[in-house]
């Protein structure tokens, strides 16, 4: 399927000097969501400054459903919808007011009841004629994604949209997303919540350091998660996994002490009945024993360490 | 072109003027009443008539100039510095819009809020002196012209401002000296040779003449002279706004 982004060989560097990204390959696909998962100054919000057209690139370039953001910026850009990090409001403004020069900004054709719409699905409509700088924080946030909403776009940035959110917003804020996934719309999501990527993405694309470090499914990551570990402590040292044990993934350690069973936490059955009666049977005693799980936290942790490592 | 946005831009900037009538309609008015009592009516009656044309008359377009000048300079400034200091500037920087659009946008709607001041103080000043429109068409045409070219200088300004202070610096250190040595309340020629040759280069004294002359045919300089000044001075603005959307200077890093 032709992807409806496609990032090639994008870079920036400010003038500072500060490499923010470095050569960025990334399709997007149609309808999906993705999350930009990384660090703190990982380069998450550069890279969506560049593909909005905030930030200009050092190098490479933006597709947006065919058309290039800096030849063909007007066809690319109507397509987006942004959602910044920062609450940037027109204070003295009124709900409505900002949300039609949002859509009129966009090019598009003044529509009352469509704007009305998007504020009864973000549960703002109650606060239409109300100056923004009278809203609470969460209010605002709100305020942001119906500026984004209000020109239809068919692709949209969330750049952090739960950073300093509550709990019950957050999940509006999910319900909100998943709704506009099903209308058909692209969502690239920036977070450093691995829960709400876990939550609400299809894929996942780890950035650290400006660097891409993996994109995956999030189904193909959370099979890694699914992974878990037995750790037998053994009473003896072995020199060798028994023959009679061969039939399932174990791995010892060097000094023998300590035996690992990886096994699928959401397969029919583990087989760890048959396991310990098997070791029973081949004279092994253990002294204890523990589960472990790797977490996509510590997928994440693990990569972005060993980026940090490889660089 | 992307006409809706040019719409909501312009409705939207003002839309805040309306909002803030005594702030943006009410304020100039007064100020400029004051300067026809305190000039015009108190000081103007010990004044003999400048070429035949009374003080209180004579001031008229001056300070309608005045008006003009530090209006559009403040509304083209304030119009961009207001989105770039709370950060709405995000949205127009990714939005489907040429530069074009959001110059026509931005300064068209800080030219007319100076373009309906400017009339204003001329409605308020026929109440207190006799007042003649000898060429109400050039008289339009440089209320218009200067509106534009000062609202887009003003509009530099606001790009080029990193902070409150700056802001109000160029009006502050340049334009009022500039304003109040161009001619606004007196004749250049009731200065010594010499002042009146450095005054030449205060390219307010051609905006200041030529719109006199629209009034009484009186003028410091000729009027084609003022007028192809006034032009001079927005092309020198549009070539400025080119470069600053080429380069992205202050918008985009």
């Amino acid at each position: 399927m032709k992807p409806i982004i496609r990032i090639e060989g994008l870079s920036k560097v400010y003038a500072s000097g500060f490499k923010a990204l470095n050569d960025i390959n990334l399709d997007i696909r149609e309808g999906e969501i993705i999350a930009l998962l990384g660090p703190n100054g990982a380069g998450k919000t550069t890279l969506i400054s560049i593909v909005c057209g905030i930030v200009n690139a050092s190098g490479g370039r933006v597709m947006i459903d065919g058309h290039d953001t800096v030849k063909d910026y007007r066809a690319a850009r109507s397509l987006i919808g942004l959602v910044p990090q920062e609450l940037a409001t027109d204070a003295f403004e009124t709900v409505t007011a900002t949300m039609a020069l949002s859509r009129g900004i966009f090019g598009k054709k003044p529509d009352r009841a469509f704007i009305e719409d998007v504020m009864k699905s973000l549960s703002l409509y109650d606060k239409k004629d109300e100056k923004i700088m009278a809203l609470s924080g969460g209010m605002k946030r709100r305020v942001m994604i119906g500026k984004a909403l209000a020109h239809e776009p068919k692709i949209l940035f969330l750049d952090e949209p739960t950073a300093g959110v509550d709990v019950e917003l957050r999940k509006d804020m999910w319900n909100v997303v998943r709704k506009l996934k099903a209308s058909g719309v692209t969502i690239i999501l920036t977070t450093h919540y691995i829960e709400e990527a876990e939550e609400m993405a299809d894929r996942i694309a780890v950035i650290n350091k400006g660097e891409i470090v993996l994109v995956e499914d999030k189904d193909v990551l959370m099979k890694k998660l699914g992974e878990k570990q037995l750790m037998l402590h053994l009473m003896q040292p072995l020199g060798a996994v028994p023959p009679s044990l061969a039939a399932y993934s174990l791995a010892l350690n060097a000094d023998g002490t300590l035996l690992t069973y990886t096994y699928d936490t959401r397969s029919e059955s583990s087989d760890i009945t048959q396991l310990l009666d098997a070791l029973d049977s081949a004279g092994i005693e253990f002294r204890d024993l523990e589960t472990r799980q790797s977490s996509l936290e510590e997928i994440f942790v693990n990569l972005v360490n060993s980026s940090q490592v490889a660089a | 072109m992307n006409i809706y946005a040019i719409r909501a831009i312009y409705a939207f900037e003002m839309a805040r003027t309306f909002r803030t009538l005594v702030q943006s309609i009410v304020s100039p008015v007064i100020s400029t009443s004051l300067y026809f009592i305190v000039f015009g009516g108190a000081i103007g009656s010990r004044i003999t008539e400048i070429d035949g044309i009374s003080y209180g008359a004579f001031l008229v377009p001056g300070l309608i100039m005045l008006s003009i000048l530090t209006e559009s300079i403040s509304n083209g400034s304030f119009s961009i510095y207001f989105p770039r200091f709370i950060g709405t500037i995000y949205e127009v920087l990714s939005a489907p819009v040429s530069p074009f659009e959001i110059v026509v946008a931005y300064v068209g709607a800080a030219a007319t809020k100076s373009i309906m001041i400017g009339s204003i103080i001329l409605a308020t000043a026929s109440l207190f002196v006799p007042l003649e429109i000898r060429h109400p068409l050039t008289m339009l045409l440089f209320l218009v012209l200067t509106s534009i070219t000062f609202s887009m200088f003003g509009f530099i300004i606001g790009i080029w401002a990193t902070s409150w202070e700056k802001l109000s610096m160029i009006p502050t250190l340049i334009i009022t000296p500039l304003t109040f040595l161009g001619g606004s309340f007196y004749s250049i020629s009731v200065l010594p040779e010499f002042w009146q040759k450095v005054t030449l280069f205060n390219p307010v004294v051609y905006l200041v003449s030529g719109f006199r002359w629209s009034f009484y045919e009186i003028s410091d300089v000729d009027v084609s002279t003022s007028l192809m000044m006034t032009g001079l001075f927005l092309v020198v603005c549009v070539a400025i706004l080119h470069w600053i959307f080429r380069t992205g200077y202050r918008l985009k890093k």
